[in-house]
């Protein structure tokens, strides 16, 4: 790190990484005049483990799990992105059953349901409102029971396989699924009136850490940064994969890019995906119980080549660059392309010149997950 | 988990189901999306190939930039990612050591191309952090995991690495297992004289010695006891890894 | 007092009469109130967890004897028992000093206040008692200001920054709105202060305004949510009590909840008719409690009771509610708002009470 000569009446503190809300061990070496940033400066690595690495020493289906890893608090849409990148570069992508692309479908939306919900969590305690932390909770918790009922897990799914899915769904899960989401929307309003219109938390929210589209373009943003921005933009809908093309749901944006705009477009997203989620229950009904894998041979070899797969995660692209030298069952390569870490790059520019208490609330809207910053 | 690199499989995977048909050069370098900025600046692409609907150009290092700017003045506004590649024991590869791959996407087309980059090691990559912003850090993770050194990047240091990490974990040639950074906790439980033996691809459990006495068989998690006595010298004439002092 | 109390008084027999009154009835009144206050307080932590919880969709502590009521018993006791750490480069002696700083102030400010019919349940009746409460709760940010700079951490020196700023400049419109219920009742004894009230009405209706910015005054004074700043666990990981562990840490943590109960003990007193429940004289006014015997006093306390819990558990239910503002914001609303309108309020009171005056006489 340079240091530089402080002016007296500046200090430098290191904010993290052990730190309530830099969610995970980012460290923000942040220098300040009184109590307003003048200059910050991410620090990153804490939590690298090689993912990459042990990509390229394992092969296709061991890989899965440890893409539950990055991600942590979304791990179905790492299983789907890794997954999509293995068979687009076997070619298998039209084969996979329609049952199975609609389950996936359901995991994804679901854990993008649970995902925003501990963004809520953690950004609303992170500008001290703790009571929606114990709401979202709650119902976080019916969504990892819905997991665990599919495949056992809760947090780290593993739940998707190279070629299709593993285990069915049956009337139970959908009934259970059901359930949760007629209380869902109940739910969410009353996130909604502890928050949205609440003076302080206008006042915390909006015109803090605004992006202006064309910069977030330039910095790469993803997801609902760049959305929040007014770009209406998703890999969903640009890229459809899965079964996509035929959901019907609406991409929200956001007209100012601020904070308070970012926050309302994961409202609507939650929103949206329970939308997609009652298609997908009326979709899977017409489908054959039970045809869940193409047919894929046991050791998984892709030809020689390079495939770039994304997925729309919660926090944006998600993005599986996978290149095969043809002769082994492990990947010669596999980079992931972490949305966390492109939005997080964006942070120095988005908190000069707003005070301490904003940089917490810059950094919870972009909504990073270390696990996946560092790899 | 690391040493299945032998194993024959038992049967010859199913052939890939049939691509489709692959484009020459030529023909790739003259497809609609990319052939504004690939006629203007012939002489800066060596190669091109599509694969899986995804187009890839080999661009020659000195017109990176350029490159880039016009592919950006074109419509490719978006850096979608920018990683390296080490292609050293790339099957069949014959050419420089290193690659690094740009995503572009354009939002008018809705269409991904990816620009590749052949480098030598030690030869440095113009960056192109003054084309998009966000190419700030993947350089410098690029940098990091590689070795790849960026000219114009402002501000080229180690990303996920700590600063004086001695090595480049993403070569091929860094061992899985990882190596002994001097950096430990316990020096009575993890003795200096850890890391990779000289050679070392890596694989093998008695490459490393990161427990002290004898190997321990892969799968089975060390005791991770604090020997009594601290002078064990000798090597305990382990069954495959030896103990290095 | 004698007459009420003829058993205990004998105690005294061989005490000159002026001694028993002046010295004797007095600490042992001060005695029972700290205890009971310290009960109080540490009761209150355990109330507030439980009442979050409820808040909150989830049980609270519930372990530590029936439906968890001996928290408060459990928590000093661990406290007590923890480590206590000095952090290296911490200025030994002001780091020390600091914890007892606000606790002085948060206790000795409950012997001026009644909490119940007097003469009974009021230590003492100064004739300035609000002016001195004023003065005392005013040098608890001493500990604060001292505790952030002594610890040696930046974070705590922020807290402390902030929470110098956001107690003087709250201290004004404090002050600012006791103003005008100063102007109706024509004095600072407290007792005189209800006894206005309940032969009038509560000073909340004439003084809405008035009892609106000391609520918002009063939170922002404790640094309670949300006005939290100074220990905002978000941004400054726990402001100025960073590095405070063990038994230092239970004092700025008492001293909290003490003059949270301070404050909530003056709004009742000042707005809410204290320890009555009477309008226009007729009710339960002072006399009557007093005219009832030991019912009537207990009463009276039990009411004034029942008032302070609420805006106790006020307290907990903006915590529970509301984000947290922005340091920039706090002044701003402290400076643009609360001191103009106080003014304001004042210059009103004003006014109507000379119309009214002069339409009377």
């Amino acid at each position: 790190m340079t240091q530089t000569m402080l002016n007296l009446h500046e200090m430098e503190i290191s904010f993290g990484p052990q730190h309530p809300s830099t969610h995970g061990v980012l460290r923000v070496m942040v220098k300040i005049d009184g109590e307003r940033i003048v200059d910050a400066k991410p620090i990153i690595g804490y939590l690298h483990r090689g993912t990459e690495k042990l990509f390229e020493a394992m092969n296709y289906p061991q890989c899965v799990p440890h893409t539950d890893r990055m991600d942590y608090v979304a791990s179905a849409t790492n299983n789907q992105g890794f997954v999509g990148a293995v068979e687009k570069l076997l070619g298998l992508t039209e084969q996979i059953p329609r049952r199975a692309k609609i389950i996936r479908v359901m995991l994804a939306e679901l854990q993008r349901i649970s995902s925003h919900l501990l963004w809520l969590a953690t950004h609303a305690i992170d500008l001290g409102a703790m009571t929606p932390f114990f709401y979202t909770f709650r119902e976080r918790e019916l969504i990892l029971d819905l997991f665990e009922d599919y495949c056992g897990a809760r947090l780290t799914l593993n739940c998707m396989r190279i070629g299709g899915q593993a285990d069915d769904i049956d009337a139970a899960w959908i009934q259970k699924l059901n359930d949760f989401l007629g209380i869902f929307d109940a739910a969410l309003d009353e996130y909604e009136s502890l928050l949205t219109m609440n003076r302080i938390w206008r006042k915390r929210t909006i015109g803090i850490g605004v992006i202006a589209p064309d910069d977030a373009i330039d910095w790469g943003l993803t997801g609902p940064p760049l959305r929040g921005s007014g770009i209406e933009w998703d890999i969903r809908r640009a890229f459809p994969y899965e079964v996509y093309s035929e959901l019907k749901f609406e991409i929200p944006v956001g007209r100012n890019g601020d904070t308070y705009d970012r926050y309302l477009c994961r409202m609507e997203e939650m929103r949206q995906s329970k939308k997609i989620l009652e298609q997908c229950i009326s979709m899977i009904a017409e489908t054959k119980e039970g045809d869940l894998k193409a047919k894929v041979s046991r050791v998984i070899r892709p030809p020689e080549g390079e495939a770039y797969f994304s997925v729309e995660c919660p926090k944006g692209e998600l993005g599986y660059y996978i290149i095969s030298d043809g002769k082994n069952q492990n990947a010669y390569r596999c980079h992931v392309r972490p949305p966390s870490f492109v939005n997080l790059s964006a942070l120095p520019d988005l908190v000069k010149g707003h005070l301490v208490a904003d940089m917490v609330a810059v950094i919870g809207t972009i909504d990073i997950v270390l696990g996946e910053v560092d790899r | 988990m690391a040493d299945e690199q032998e194993q024959k499989p038992a049967a010859k995977p199913a052939p890939a189901p049939a691509a489709p048909l692959a484009r020459t050069k030529d023909e790739v370098l003259a497809d609609p999306i990319v052939a504004p900025v690939t006629s203007a600046m012939a002489g800066a692409f060596l190669h091109a190939k599509e694969q899986v609907g995804e187009i890839s150009l080999y661009v020659t290092p000195d017109a990176i930039v350029e490159v880039c700017r016009a592919f950006k003045a074109h419509g490719f506004t978006y850096l979608v990612d920018l990683c390296g590649v080490d292609y050293s024991t790339f099957p069949g590869h014959a050419g420089e050591r290193f690659c690094v791959n740009y995503l572009l996407y354009s939002f008018k087309q809705n269409v991904r191309i990816r620009l590749k980059l052949f480098v030598a090691e030690g030869v440095s990559v113009r960056s192109v952090t003054g084309v998009w912003k966000t190419a700030n850090w993947h350089e410098r993770e690029t940098f990091d995991m590689f070795g790849i050194p960026f000219t114009g990047h402002p501000n080229l240091e180690r990303i996920l690495m700590w600063e004086g990490f001695n090595g480049h974990p993403l070569r091929k040639d860094f061992p899985i297992r990882g190596i002994d950074t001097g950096a430990r906790i316990y020096p009575e439980v993890f003795p200096p004289g850890g890391g990779p033996m000289p050679g070392s691809t890596g694989k093998a459990h008695g490459d490393v010695n990161i427990w002290k006495g004898p190997a321990v068989p892969l799968g089975r998690s060390p005791k991770g006891e604090v020997p009594e006595t601290k002078q064990v010298e000798a090597p305990q004439g382990g069954d495959e890894g030896k103990a290095d002092a | 007092m004698s007459a009420t109390l003829p058993v205990v008084a004998s105690l005294f027999g061989s005490i000159p009469e002026p001694m028993v009154q002046w010295v004797v009835w007095p600490t042992i009144k001060f005695v029972i109130a700290f205890a009971i206050i310290m009960g109080i307080v540490a009761f209150t932590t355990l109330v507030e967890r439980r009442v979050l919880g409820f808040m909150q969709a989830r049980l609270g502590p519930n372990r530590v004897g029936p439906q968890g009521i001996l928290q408060f018993v459990a928590d000093p006791i661990k406290l007590l028992l923890k480590e206590d750490i000095v952090p290296a480069g911490a200025q030994k002696a002001a780091y020390f000093i600091a914890p007892m700083l606000p606790i002085i102030p948060a206790f000795l400010v409950f012997c001026l206040i009644p909490f119940g019919p007097p003469p009974t349940f009021a230590i003492t009746d100064v004739n300035v008692g609000l002016l001195l409460i004023l003065a005392l709760t005013s040098t608890g940010v001493y500990g604060i200001i001292l505790g952030g700079w002594a610890s040696n951490n930046k974070f705590s020196l922020l807290g402390g920054l902030r929470s110098a700023a956001q107690m003087v400049s709250y201290e004004v419109p404090f002050g600012l709105s006791i103003v005008g219920v100063l102007m109706l009742s024509g004095s600072l004894s407290l007792v005189e202060i209800v006894h206005r009230q309940e032969l009038g009405v509560w000073n909340v209706l004439p003084q809405l305004v008035g009892c609106f910015i000391f609520l918002v005054a009063m939170t922002a004074e404790v640094n309670r949510a949300p006005f939290d700043l100074p220990e905002a666990e978000s941004e400054l990981v726990a402001g100025f009590h960073t590095e405070y562990s063990g038994m230092k840490f239970a004092f700025f943590f008492l001293a909290e909840y003490a003059s949270m109960l301070v404050n909530a003990c003056l709004i009742v007193i000042l707005f809410f008719g204290g320890w009555t429940l009477a309008i226009a004289g007729k009710g339960l006014t002072t006399e009557t409690m007093q005219t009832m015997g030991w019912l009537g006093l207990s009463l009276g306390f039990l009411i004034f009771a029942a008032k302070v819990a609420f805006f106790m558990i006020l307290y907990i239910w903006f915590r529970g509610t509301f984000p947290r503002y922005r340091f920039d914001q706090l002044m701003e609303l402290g400076w643009k708002w609360m001191i103009p309108l106080a003014l304001v309020n004042i210059v009103v009171t004003g006014i109507v009470i000379l119309l009214v005056r002069n339409g009377g006489a």
